[in-house]
């Protein structure tokens, strides 16, 4: 799983976001942006990018991207 | 064989707006609630107005519309998770305040999105069995009543409404087959907890938790786990139609036109996505109504009517899913 890609996918699931604004130890939940629909658009991309489900009790649990990172790369599995 | 033959639907007049949301979340802007929802405005019902009132004036509108009687009326089947009461059952009340024949049958039936499909199973199953020759399919919601006035995850979505079916034998025009799904596992995510006997509204009811995302509701008020629900819609909703399309032996190709349960705009594109719908076969109406819950199907098909998008000879594909988990998918010849 390429990185980098998963940043820019995370980037753009997050609309309005500079390319380049996160890496993978940002906290997403302390983003300004961050609310439920920006929840929604995370678990879209998981499903449209990865084809595979995270769910919103292990989005809640999850604070970086190195975390969803992971959870995808252990479905994946 | 069945079909339907007309459709109305009744909308309370009190609106809620975009802006007055806006308004009270300033952390939403008005742009964003359209943008992600789809929805500009949403009609609730006034507090001395129930179910069983909308229900009754979608049906005078599906009387005088389409010139109906009733006296026609054979059965009636009422949707509703928001009845006026406990007992009795609202299809009864509406019987008598319709004048409708007494030799009618009537029952109230509890689903939520996927209620109308349901609906149309059971209609088209009393038409097949010579049970009835005019089923009147009413789908009736209050939901703003369960609803937190601090909770913007379903404030910006649901608006109250009714719709009314007539569906009737038909010579040439077929519904069906139909595709069942439910999973009660899920009930927890979309739920008022309150209210009913296993926990009869007492004093707890009006302490309030504050969610992750800052929006607020009791007990009492509905629940809702947008990201559970989501889930379940992206997993549920594409193999129902690829199971649908199978049982029926017909491809993508041969639907002329798709109506989905009028979720939220996000939901609908992140489906139609991941079904590959081409965007001009999958209709939407909600911007001037939200999501009305059983009646957002029937809603969108009085639409698509009215717009010439369904015609002589179309196969439209109608699926409904939500709470429950409960859902339903069917073809309509036209």
């Amino acid at each position: 799983m390429d990185k980098q890609k998963f940043i820019d996918e995370f980037e753009l699931a997050l609309d309005g976001l500079e390319p380049g604004t996160l890496t993978m130890e940002t906290n997403f939940k302390e983003l300004e942006e961050w609310d439920s629909m920006q929840a929604l658009s995370i678990i879209a991309m998981v499903d449209a990018d990865y084809d595979t489900q995270i769910t919103a009790e292990e989005l809640k649990k999850s604070k970086t991207l190195q975390d969803i990172y992971d959870l995808i790369l252990a479905k994946k599995v | 064989m069945a079909y339907i033959k007309a459709i109305s639907y009744y909308l309370p007049p009190d609106i809620l707006s975009n802006e007055l949301l806006a308004g009270q979340f300033p952390e939403w802007s008005v742009e964003k609630i359209s943008s992600k929802t789809g929805i500009r405005e949403r009609h609730i019902a006034a507090a001395d107005i129930c179910s069983s009132d909308l229900a009754y004036e979608s049906v005078k509108m599906l009387f005088t519309e389409h010139n109906i009687n009733p006296g026609e009326i054979d059965f009636i089947l009422l949707c509703t998770q928001s009845p006026d009461y406990f007992l009795p059952t609202t299809a009864c009340l509406l019987q008598d305040r319709l004048n409708i024949p007494t030799t009618a049958g009537a029952l109230d039936f509890n689903l939520g999105c996927s209620g109308f499909v349901y609906g149309l199973s059971l209609a088209n199953s009393l038409i097949k069995a010579g049970e009835a020759e005019n089923v009147l399919l009413i789908t009736a919601e209050t939901y703003s009543k369960f609803i937190n006035p601090q909770d913007k995850s379903v404030r910006t979505i649901f608006g109250d409404a009714a719709a009314a079916c007539l569906i009737s034998k038909s010579e040439n025009n077929t519904i069906g087959p139909f595709i069942y799904g439910t999973d009660g596992s899920g009930g927890q995510n979309l739920i008022v907890k309150e209210g009913g006997m296993r926990t009869p509204t007492n004093l707890s009811s009006s302490e309030e938790k504050v969610d992750e995302y800052g929006n607020v509701h009791n007990a009492a008020n509905l629940y809702m786990n947008g990201g559970e629900i989501f889930i379940f819609t992206l997993k549920s909703v594409p193999s129902l139609i690829s199971n649908l399309l199978q049982k029926a032996n017909l491809s993508m190709d041969d639907i002329g036109l798709f109506v989905l349960h009028q979720a939220n705009k996000y939901m609908l594109e992140a489906l139609r996505k991941k079904i590959h719908i081409p965007e001009d076969k999958l209709f939407i109406y909600m911007e001037d109504v939200g999501n009305t819950v059983s009646s957002t199907i029937p809603i969108a098909l009085y639409h698509a009517l009215k717009e010439k998008r369904i015609f002589a000879g179309i196969k439209v594909m109608v699926v409904g899913f939500g709470v429950g988990y409960s859902w339903a998918g069917t073809i309509m010849q036209f």
